[in-house]
């Protein structure tokens, strides 16, 4: 990419194309730009094509284009699914910001200042690992003959199957990204101007109100970005619903995933529901961006 | 406003009603003491001022009073009520904050309106008490304005306005006009004291600027080191300094250490280690035998011949000579070896560096004081 041309009339073509204007940038970019061309916008034009073509199964002849991929979506068995997708988005958001919101703030404003980087850094460690190992790890505390039975068991109360029920997801999803929602959340709230809180104090608000009227709106921001990116990440997770949720829990990806892998290979319908899932997540980033922005954050 | 009179009796008459006091308050941060055994009384409708270098315990009395901290020992009275374990929400006191602390998620009026709202006024009465507000830092157009769209005088007066807007019993002012240059610092000077005659309300400001603290001030208190040097009116601080500190902090001045060699009613005789001999007056009754003479520069003559009658007069010559339009400061290097800084109306004299002068100063203005 060339730096946008200068209105002036005193530039020249030949001086807009001159190596020393461009040359920079395209070194710069250009690896990773043709990277990203070559795995990742073409194959996505080329789902993009695929998905318009109704009917498509590997090895059939098709039978030109249409919206007969999309139509599908609409059956009721395939609206459930993205409902749960999007049920299991939402709920999991709303439990990592109950849990990591507080963490966070802590981290932020009440940890003792000298243990604050290894307090952070310990709870991203979980990071580091894999998150189908992970995954994996909570199979074996949910099954029936799990820990977190023999748990419930030791101190007398009923224990029952979690493994393959929506709840697993639950655990699972919001288990695999509280660090992110803790850390971008703890990365608002450093930020936050304390000198507000004492303001606010002196003009009469307890703390009670100093949070919901000064904390809350300042790190706003902070709280949509953290939301939106664990959103888009729950959304369209595969690992989670898969080894937790069994066949109660399908979910988009998994659908999809079916679709190209699975008995049908219905690769068409696969690509409507990718372009669909793309579609989703690009207008989550949108929003991100328009809400991450601290100066569009409008009064409470 | 409600209360329209200002007191006038504001040099310490014992009638004068109490607003703010601190009993003996000490603050302690860890083994750091901020602030020692500290006791002030502010009258009722005073512009008090605190005043001192940096890391002299200031802020931290003024937060003191605040909330913002509590005494590590005595007491903090406001309005005659022990407030020393009452947190700051509960204080009827408003604070404008050296860097502002606008809310920057909300509008101008909005900003003004919080303290309001909090104690659930009603709406009409928020409008009407914003608008007045508004109008009294003159920033009614600006109503509907975010603070980062700004000046810094605007947003000085933004915080201005929604201190006052709570009608407190004490206004807080930590160095309110820090951060503007010089122009706008004196225009703001001006507001600043029109608001306190025109609201009648208790203001105690904190800064470093003596000039500001000088020209506002009903009454200053002088804090060096955690303490309070003296309190006393403008002219009590910068005429009798009570000690050398705050002559030395206080404008500027030429200290002279020596030892008495004869008291008099009201005067002492000094000879300064040097060996000049000064004639001086005393504010206090200490007897203490070794001194410091404070002169201050805009004191001292300086002419080019002999004059005629001069209890303190010496030969030198001038070392050092700047121009400043109004006035010139010259550094004169007496036959003793000392120097004195000296500052002198602009006049026709052609003085230069190395010119051979008198300088002289009458008994009445240089003060024996305490050494430091």
């Amino acid at each position: 990419m060339t730096p946008a041309p200068s209105p002036t009339p005193a530039v020249t073509w030949a001086d807009r194309l001159a190596p020393r204007r461009w040359l920079g940038p395209v070194t710069l970019l250009g690896p990773a730009g043709v990277w990203l061309l070559v795995l990742l916008v073409l194959p996505t034009l080329l789902i993009l094509e695929i998905s318009l073509v109704p009917g498509l199964r590997l090895g059939q002849p098709s039978g030109g284009y249409g919206l007969g991929n999309y139509l599908q979506i609409l059956q009721p068995v395939y609206l459930r699914v993205i409902g749960r997708s999007v049920a299991f988005a939402v709920g999991s958001t709303a439990l990592c910001l109950l849990l990591g919101f507080p963490v966070a703030y802590w981290l932020a404003l009440m940890s003792p200042q000298r243990w604050r980087n290894l307090l952070l850094v310990a709870f991203i460690l979980p990071l580091w690992t894999s998150s189908l190992l992970r995954a994996y790890a909570w199979t074996t505390i949910l099954r029936p003959s799990g820990v977190l039975n023999a748990m419930l068991a030791a101190i007398g109360l009923p224990t029952q199957n979690w493994l393959n029920t929506p709840t697993a997801v639950f655990i699972g999803l919001t288990y695999s990204f509280l660090p992110y929602m803790v850390l971008i959340l703890y990365a608002s709230l450093e930020k936050l101007d304390t000198r507000l809180l004492e303001a606010a104090a002196d003009l009469g608000a307890s703390p009670r109100q100093s949070f919901w009227k000064i904390t809350v709106p300042q790190i706003l921001p902070g709280i949509a970005a953290a939301s939106l990116l664990v959103f888009i990440s729950t959304l369209s997770d595969f690992v989670v619903p898969t080894l937790l949720g069994g066949a109660s829990s399908m979910n988009i990806s998994r659908l999809i995933y079916n679709q190209f892998l699975g008995p049908t290979r219905a690769w068409g319908f696969g690509s409507a529901l990718s372009m669909v899932l793309i579609l989703a997540v690009s207008l989550a980033i949108a929003l991100l961006i328009r809400y991450g922005d601290r100066n569009t954050v409008t009064e409470t | 406003m409600a209360q329209t009179v200002r007191s006038t009796a504001v040099t310490a008459t014992p009638a004068t009603q109490a607003d703010v006091e601190l009993r003996r308050v000490v603050k302690a941060f860890g083994t750091e003491v901020a602030v020692r055994d500290l006791d002030l009384t502010v009258h009722q409708g005073e512009f008090f001022s605190i005043l001192g270098p940096s890391g002299c315990g200031k802020t931290t009395t003024l937060r003191l009073i605040a909330g913002f901290e509590t005494p590590t020992a005595g007491d903090v009275l406001i309005q005659g009520a022990n407030v020393s374990t009452v947190p700051a929400h509960r204080r009827p006191v408003n604070t404008v904050f050296q860097s502002y602390a606008l809310f920057d998620h909300m509008t101008v009026k909005d900003n003004i309106a919080f303290g309001l709202k909090i104690r659930r006024m009603g709406s009409p009465q928020v409008r009407d008490r914003v608008a007045e507000a508004l109008r009294l830092v003159r920033m009614e157009t600006m109503a509907a304005r975010y603070p980062a769209q700004l000046s810094g005088g605007q947003q000085q007066r933004v915080a201005l306005a929604r201190a006052l807007v709570n009608h407190p019993a004490v206004m807080l002012l930590d160095e309110p006009l820090g951060a503007l240059d010089q122009k706008l610092r004196k225009q703001m000077q001006v507001e600043l004291a029109n608001l306190h005659r025109q609201l009648g309300i208790t203001f105690i400001m904190v800064t470093h600027d003596q000039e500001e603290a000088l020209s506002l001030s009903d009454r200053i208190a002088v804090m060096n080191n955690g303490q309070i040097e003296q309190i006393g009116t403008p002219s009590d601080i910068y005429d009798r300094p009570s000690t050398a500190f705050v002559a030395d902090f206080i404008g500027d001045t030429n200290l002279l250490p020596g030892r008495v060699d004869q008291a008099y009613p009201s005067q002492v005789q000094v000879t300064t280690d040097s060996g000049l001999r000064v004639l001086a007056c005393t504010a206090s009754s200490s007897d203490a035998q070794t001194v410091v003479v404070s002169v201050r520069p805009e004191k001292i003559n300086l002419s080019l011949s002999a004059p005629t009658a001069a209890n303190n007069c010496y030969q030198g010559h001038i070392s050092h000579l700047m121009y400043l339009g109004t006035h010139l400061h010259c550094v004169v290097r007496l036959g003793s070896g000392e120097t004195l800084m000296v500052r002198q109306p602009n006049r026709a004299e052609s003085l230069g560096v190395d010119t051979a002068v008198y300088v002289h100063w009458a008994a009445d203005d240089c003060l024996v004081l305490d050494p430091a």
